[in-house]
């Protein structure tokens, strides 16, 4: 049984197209990314998804509901970008307040102990810093225990270890069978959380892999770098099937080539008693598919 | 406890950790009737007002003043506010309705108006003398008509003004007219006949007159009820219909 179901989803406001045509599907208890370029349509989706959007055009299914459906509500937590709390309000009443809106709500202080702001639990959401208002925002789509949550760029304005943080506990709350759909554009985030990840350009689906399928889409390329101990005929590495280009910088060596590349390479300068110093290898990273996929024509 | 009592409670308590609103929605008009019930000239009475004194008819505008800054500058600027942050936006996502939020808000206002009242007419009839209206009832029902237009005008501000900045500057530039035709500065009954016809069909003008009527124990003026349940049909539907969300 597929979570959440979309089917050619379209999208325009007034004569902007923000979403031209999008599917995929969302198994339940994985981690799905939603990847793209600014104005994309990653967030015109997502708003349709959690109901808050109506389509143009184009089906979805969340829960064997039709999104927007008020069953939803309870059962699907949406963290959102821009939006904020009254500034007055404390960390323990925004809290409180929306426990009450779930029929089945989490304990907050269990949540709040999670994502680190027990100390702030008086601070009022004015005095807050961008990444606890963050956390904060986080919190409050968990609050409802869903089944599905969506976060929509959760980690942005959030500082290298906050956001590290939040990662552990995205994947704490996958461990509890929470279906996760998240939009982001750090490739880092895509390819440490994310089963799958759809690619997003121009309203339009251009990928839809797991990070590693993606990566190789972009070419299964890598580089090796490395100064040889003693000098050698470039036959001897060209020969092999995995390399395809030998190049010289000086004292200096690069190796262009594919599949097990590393092996073969250090397997025949072993055979021949040549050490290869300051060796670094480079592969083709998500990044590069991301720039790939989305490069523009 | 029922969502919408919860939610009304959290407006109250924010609302109240804002020195400004507490200020001129509780202790203005008080401060207003100490003012003015020191001064001499408002012990007189003019024929024009059939037998009360300035006094008396100036309980009503204090308070009519407390409704007048809710509804054109407290009301429309919170609740724009509210749209431009989000948090409206984040309430769709959850079970509750964002219309609630409103609802609260409305619900918060209408109480400070009728603490503020207690106040006002405490303070007017233990230091000055302003009678005690004999029907509380009339009273009642000419605070909540007051409220209810000066309420609807600023919904209907809140549903159009793109910020909540702008909702301010609008509301602020109604205010001061609409109270000058209240008779905040000349009382409405001692008024040129022509202004006292333009304020007739004014909300601010119109919920004085009943808070006249209910103090001098007259039947309430059919015109007056009449003006304030048309804001509050006109300028509420229109509320409804234009509210954007986001």
């Amino acid at each position: 049984m597929t979570v959440i179901e979309v089917r050619n989803l379209a999208k325009r406001y007034g004569e902007t197209v923000a979403v031209r045509d999008v599917s995929f599907s969302v198994e339940p208890g994985e981690i799905f990314g939603i990847l793209g370029p600014n104005g994309a349509g990653k967030t015109t989706t997502v708003e349709c998804i959690s109901g808050l959007r109506t389509p143009d055009s184009g089906a979805i299914t969340v829960l064997g509901h039709r999104a927007g459906d008020k069953a939803l509500r309870s059962r699907v937590g949406v963290q959102l970008q821009e939006s904020e709390l009254q500034d007055k309000l404390t960390v323990r009443e925004a809290l409180e307040l929306y426990s009450s809106f779930y029929p089945n709500p989490a304990d907050w202080r269990g949540l709040v102990g999670d994502l680190g702001l027990t100390a702030k639990v008086k601070t009022r959401y004015g005095k807050l810093s961008g990444g606890q208002k963050q956390r904060l925002s986080i919190a409050l789509a968990l609050l409802g225990n869903p089944e599905i949550a969506i976060l929509d760029e959760l980690t942005t304005g959030l500082d290298p270890q906050a956001r590290r943080d939040t990662w552990d506990l995205i994947s704490g709350i996958r461990d509890r069978g929470v279906t996760l759909l998240l939009v982001t554009h750090f490739m880092e985030e895509a390819e440490r959380l994310c089963d799958r990840i759809a690619v997003i350009d121009k309203g339009e689906v251009v990928a839809l892999d797991t990070p590693g399928g993606l990566v190789q889409r972009a070419g299964d390329e890598q580089r090796i770098r490395f100064r040889p101990s003693v000098d050698f005929a470039d036959e001897l590495l060209t020969e092999l099937p995995e390399v395809r280009e030998l190049r010289r910088q000086g004292s200096r060596i690069e190796v262009v080539g594919s599949g097990n590349l590393l092996h073969a390479v250090i397997s025949v300068l072993a055979r021949d008693g040549i050490v290869a110093a300051e060796l670094t290898l480079e592969q083709a990273s998500l990044d590069d598919a991301f720039v790939h996929l989305t490069r523009g024509e | 406890m029922s969502v919408f009592l919860k939610l009304t409670l959290t407006e109250l308590k924010i609302t109240f950790r804002e020195p400004v609103y507490i200020f001129f929605t509780l202790l203005f008009p008080v401060l207003l009737i100490a003012i003015l019930g020191n001064v001499p000239t408002m012990q007189e009475t003019p024929p024009e007002l059939g037998g009360l004194r300035l006094i008396d008819v100036y309980a009503g505008l204090a308070l009519g003043l407390a409704i007048g800054i809710i509804g054109l500058q407290g009301l429309p600027s919170v609740l724009a506010t509210y749209r431009e942050r989000g948090i409206l936006r984040r309430l769709a996502t959850t079970p509750v309705r964002p219309g609630l939020l409103l609802g609260a808000q409305l619900a918060m206002n209408l109480l400070t108006v009728l603490v503020s009242a207690v106040l006002v007419y405490t303070v007017a009839n233990l230091a000055f003398d302003v009678p005690i209206p004999e029907s509380p009832l009339l009273l009642l029902v000419a605070i909540l008509l007051n409220c209810s237009g000066a309420f609807a005008v600023g919904l209907l501000l809140a549903a159009v003004a793109p910020s909540g900045k702008t909702a301010n500057a609008i509301g602020t530039f109604l205010f001061f007219p609409l109270m000058f035709l209240a008779g905040l500065w000349v009382p409405r009954e001692l008024m040129p006949e022509l202004l006292r016809r333009l304020g007739d069909f004014t909300p601010f003008a119109a919920g004085q007159d009943l808070m006249t009527d209910a103090l001098a124990g007259q039947s309430p003026a059919f015109l007056s009820i009449t003006v304030l349940i048309g804001y509050l049909v006109i300028c509420g539907a229109a509320a409804v219909k234009f509210f954007r969300w986001e």
